[in-house]
């Protein structure tokens, strides 16, 4: 099972509208992507708390759908 | 063993070692490419760690992504504290905040000298 890129930037700009996400397609093969996700929402949270708010917003599809996804996150 | 016994069983595994690794595979043979990076920074920075292979029992593997409210592995833990998956654990290494942590938390590790 996969997941198209554009399913994840929008469960992601769902949960967080102010957010810059990039999302790259690391083997071509809609299963292994790399997201970027700045968002104001991450300000003053760890590390910890940031991913767990983004793995949140995919709504259990992390680990499940979609294998592998390198998460970088950060508040602007 | 009940759910209950599972989170219990982890969480003492947690208490008992100062740091473990939840992993597919084992710290010899890790058959995931984030559990291997994860063991090879470990290893890279000389840390004593125990391997826990949640491939060996599916009780153990769905029940660490409960504990820490988690989906995925590997997940690392410092002194009872999760640190966090492969993303995060490369993220803090890269940035010198892993060495760091070990330092300021009394695990003995070969980057002391440089940041004592």
């Amino acid at each position: 099972m996969a997941m198209a890129a554009d399913d994840i930037e929008r469960l992601i700009k769902d949960r967080f509208p102010d957010a810059t996400v990039q999302i790259e397609d690391l083997a071509g093969d809609g299963d292994h992507y790399a997201a970027t996700v700045v968002s104001e929402e991450f300000r003053g949270k760890s590390r910890v708390q940031q991913h767990q708010m983004v793995y949140e917003a995919l709504q259990g599809n992390m680990g499940g759908a979609l294998h592998a996804l390198a998460l970088k996150t950060a508040a602007p | 063993m009940s759910e209950q016994d599972v989170q219990d069983w982890i969480g003492k595994q947690i208490a008992g070692n100062d740091v473990v690794l939840f992993m597919k595979g084992t710290k010899d043979m890790p058959q995931c490419g984030f559990s291997m990076q994860v063991a090879q920074i470990l290893n890279h920075l000389g840390v004593d760690f125990k391997d826990i292979n949640v491939l060996e029992d599916m009780s153990v593997r769905e029940g660490v992504k409960t504990y820490s409210n988690w989906p995925t592995v590997p997940q690392l833990y410092i002194k009872g504290e999760f640190v966090g998956g492969c993303d995060i654990v490369r993220e803090m290494f890269q940035a010198g905040e892993l060495q760091e942590m070990l330092n300021t938390k009394g695990v003995a590790n070969n980057a002391q000298t440089q940041t004592a």
